[in-house]
């Protein structure tokens, strides 16, 4: 089950973890499954978010796979200029 | 559909070439259409009332001699743009910001609108209107504003996911790892420091401008110089109450946007202009109105501190950064803290963004949004640490350098990165050993950026002739058209000359994300590989129609379609092909659709040499060297164009751009005369080295290359000019009486000591 590490904001909608045992082999998979199990951090999810995995920042591809072992790590989702 | 977007190592005959641009006769001879360039039968003037305060109820707006004048085709205030946002507090932030309701935020918030049969009668009737202003008290200070006595600037605004009362402090936001407390006890030496830096503009030589024309069927155009067709469409068609669909937005050519033209200002007035009139209106902000009330960059106030080892080594570091928003909530100073440290290695680190609201215009982004000041900061205080450590600031940073593996400050592991590549390039430079003169005085820094991805489409039409169109839909801010002109033609194996790239309009291509974060050669490109391959397949199918075999024994090579299969069979042609396509099945194009995630990070290391007047403390940038990874350059004059820029406006930053507000909080300076940005004269040619570390997630290893350049110029000249005068400068910009100040204050503090 991967360690999701959670920054900034979405700490504070899990009271302060830094990250959140989820199951999921892709993103799509992964952010169902936090919807489900934690409702707090999927309100905040929906207002943007970038799911880094082994480094690679994925903005808008649910369908990136989420291989055994990954780094997975949710962040803010940021524009640019 | 999902594509294996990998890096292949492809071997090029076109891409890496400087072939010539496909907008330069255009554009210098005039005939480049740019925002304000388009015309309509009927077309009505829309001018803004803008509100002269910095914070104002508005107890009344009486619009009716305004709308008796003759001439005057309609009037509007909120009242006709009613709030459709549905509970979207981002969409309300900009329909509020599109028009004041109830209250103006900011000097220079618009609070009504006219649209009439000339711009003389249009700015008379400006003059009917009468507003009932009450005037509140203001904040256009960051620090100020988060002071718990301060101005309440919007009252519904709480910090985020803290309950508790109104407040200007609307994020906080904290990355980071490691135990910084432990690892300052781990450090010989502790510096920390302080900074400023102001308010900037983004500063694009064309203003805001566009054509509206609304039907009464309910059916909408507009023609608009943007970054992002799409989402000018999506936002202004949601704000209007329209299905997305019935709004064709037409994006013109961009006279520079870096940001600026991301977000929606005078558009949505305009097409409810044009609604009530039932007239197409052009509406063109002035340079005024573009300054006082459309997207500067944030105003900062940053404390740093630093602990390292005697042997150079980073044990701890920690940011606070404020950042001010203008009158709305942003995203702007955890941005900053995200990217405050990501150059670096540090095992204890943490970063604290604050996201503040002052009494200014709604700042939008600006080229690689929010890492420039907190570069600035960073690179300063490592530059000081180096000094006081006696290492070679370069050496420093190497030693201290993220590197494949690395676990950024902002959370993710890097894999291959470039920082490393451009400092060990800078310490090799001629640059780092040239003689400096009298007054003169050196300074490097880093810059990083995240670059991004996203939605993209491409078409690539394959005419009868054998000559391609290929449509796209992110705008080309910088080049991108011959680059992905080099792209189709490398792909199909035909001249770059043979390929024409046009800015679709909304409804002719599917959505597309708008082109920021460095996203157009990277994800168009990306879009283009695809589409040409798609073509290519049909092109296959076709010529096997021809010979009778089957498609899988004929392959493309060179623009030529070349059965392997054993036989006399002449290869044919892409012209050939397309001539003859009426008979194998008809038009021949290639269409792609993807999400290019996977931009890959970026870094850069600058040098720059300045010349200090010691009596007037004037500085002049006399030698300047961009280093920075590029992914493959596509088209390398290009890249230079984005790193040059990057630095051009950098350098401005540093030395002179800032809003000067008054007493009153009205913006003083809104215009070039007395809003300084660097023109050629005043600066050196900024020489570039493009270093080309793949990106393994695309195909042809292509990074975004537009923003980082703008990251690492306010700290390297802020080392440059510290080192010429010999005092840290600390605030933003280094305007001559900035620099005078410091020297005396230095002076004073020197005599004192003595």
């Amino acid at each position: 089950m991967p360690d999701v590490e959670l920054f900034a904001g979405l700490r504070d909608a899990v009271a302060g973890a830094k990250s959140v045992q989820v199951e999921g082999t892709t993103i799509r998979e992964l952010l169902q499954n936090i919807a489900r199990e934690y409702p707090s951090l999927h309100k905040r999810i929906e207002q943007g978010i970038a799911v880094a995995i082994d480094g690679n920042i994925y903005r808008d591809d649910w369908d990136q796979q989420i291989s055994e072992g990954a780094e997975v790590v949710l962040l803010s989702r940021i524009a640019g200029g | 559909m999902k594509h294996d977007s990998k890096f292949t190592n492809q071997k090029f005959k076109l891409v890496g070439t400087r072939v010539t641009r496909p907008d330069g006769v255009d554009k210098v001879t005039g005939r480049a259409l740019y925002g304000a360039d388009t015309f309509a039968p009927g077309q009505l003037v829309g001018v803004i009332l803008r509100s002269p305060h910095a914070h104002a109820k508005i107890r009344s707006i009486n619009t009716k001699r305004a709308e008796k004048l003759k001439g005057v085709k309609a009037v509007i205030t909120s009242a006709d743009l009613p709030d459709l946002t549905n509970g979207d507090s981002e969409l309300y932030d900009t329909l509020e910001n599109c028009m004041a309701r109830g209250k103006a935020l900011y000097d220079g918030h618009a609070v009504a609108a006219v649209a009439a049969s000339d711009a003389e009668t249009a700015r008379k009737a400006l003059k009917l209107i009468k507003v009932d202003y009450k005037i509140l008290p203001h904040v256009t200070d960051v620090d100020e504003a988060m002071k718990p006595d301060a101005p309440i600037v919007q009252p519904r605004v709480k910090t985020k996911d803290k309950p508790g009362k109104p407040t200007n402090l609307s994020l906080v936001s904290t990355y980071g790892h490691g135990d910084v407390d432990a690892g300052f006890e781990q450090a010989d030496v502790v510096i920390e420091k302080s900074y400023q830096t102001e308010q900037v503009h983004q500063g694009y030589i064309e203003p805001h401008a566009c054509l509206a024309s609304m039907g009464p069927d309910g059916k909408g155009e507009l023609w608009v110089t943007t970054q992002g067709q799409f989402a000018y469409r999506n936002t202004c068609a949601s704000l209007l109450g329209m299905e997305i669909s019935q709004l064709k937005v037409t994006s013109s050519e961009i006279g520079g946007g870096f940001g600026g033209k991301t977000h929606v200002w005078a558009e949505p007035v305009a097409l409810a202009l044009s609604r009530k009139a039932n007239r197409p209106v052009k509406l063109v902000m002035s340079r005024e109105e573009v300054f006082r009330a459309s997207g500067p960059a944030s105003s900062t106030s940053i404390d740093i501190k630093l602990g390292a080892t005697r042997d150079g080594r980073i044990v701890a570091a920690h940011a606070a950064l404020r950042y001010s928003g203008g009158a709305f909530p942003g995203i702007w100073a955890e941005i900053g803290a995200m990217a405050a440290w990501a150059c670096y290695d540090i095992k204890n680190v943490q970063s604290v963004g604050y996201d503040v609201i002052v009494n200014r215009p709604k700042v939008a982004a600006y080229r690689a949004p929010s890492a420039p000041m907190a570069g600035f900061a960073v690179e300063s205080t490592l530059t000081l640490m180096a000094d006081e450590l006696g290492i070679n600031p370069v050496d420093f940073r190497l030693k201290n350098a993220a590197r494949e593996g690395t676990r950024a400050s902002y959370g993710p592991t890097y894999g291959p990165i470039g920082i490393a590549a451009t400092l060990e390039a800078v310490k090799k430079h001629p640059h780092m050993r040239a003689r400096l003169g009298k007054n003169q005085g050196r300074g490097m820094a880093c810059g990083f950026w995240f670059n991004f991805g996203g939605q993209t489409c491409a078409d690539l039409a394959i005419g009868v002739d054998g000559t391609v169109a290929l449509s796209v839909g992110t705008i080309d801010v910088g080049g991108a058209r011959a680059s992905l002109s080099l792209i189709a033609a490398e792909e199909l194996g035909i001249p770059y000359e043979q390929v024409r790239c046009n800015i679709a309009d909304t409804a002719s291509l599917g959505h597309n994300d708008m082109t920021d974060g460095s996203r157009g050669t990277f994800s168009t490109g990306m879009s283009t590989i695809f589409a040409a391959r798609d073509a290519i397949k049909q092109l296959r199918e076709r010529a096997a129609k021809v010979w009778g075999i089957n498609a899988k024994n004929v392959t493309w090579k060179d623009g030529k379609a070349i059965a392997s299969s054993k036989g006399e069979r002449k290869s044919l042609t892409l012209k050939e092909l397309a001539e003859s396509s009426a008979n194998t099945g008809g038009p021949i194009s290639g269409h792609n659709q993807v999400v290019a995630d996977g931009a890959g990070v970026s870094f850069a290391s600058h040098i720059c040499d300045v010349e200090v007047d010691p009596e007037t403390g004037g500085t002049k940038v006399v030698r300047y060297t961009v280093v920075q990874d590029a992914g493959k350059a596509v088209h390398p004059d290009y890249v230079e164009g984005q790193f040059q820029g990057g630095a051009a406006q950098g350098i401005g930053w540093a030395l002179n751009e800032e809003y000067v507000y008054g007493d009153d909080g009205r913006v003083q300076n809104a215009g070039f005369l007395d809003y300084r940005i660097p023109v050629c004269s005043d600066l050196p040619f900024i020489d570039t080295q493009i270093l080309e570390i793949p990106n393994p997630n695309h195909p042809y290893g292509i990074r975004g290359v537009g923003e980082t350049s703008i990251v690492p110029p306010l700290a390297a000249v802020a080392n440059a000019v510290s080192n010429a005068v010999g005092v840290r400068m600390t605030h933003l910009p280094m305007s001559p009486p900035r620099i005078l100040a410091a020297i005396n204050s230095s002076r004073e503090e020197q005599a004192l000591a003595s």
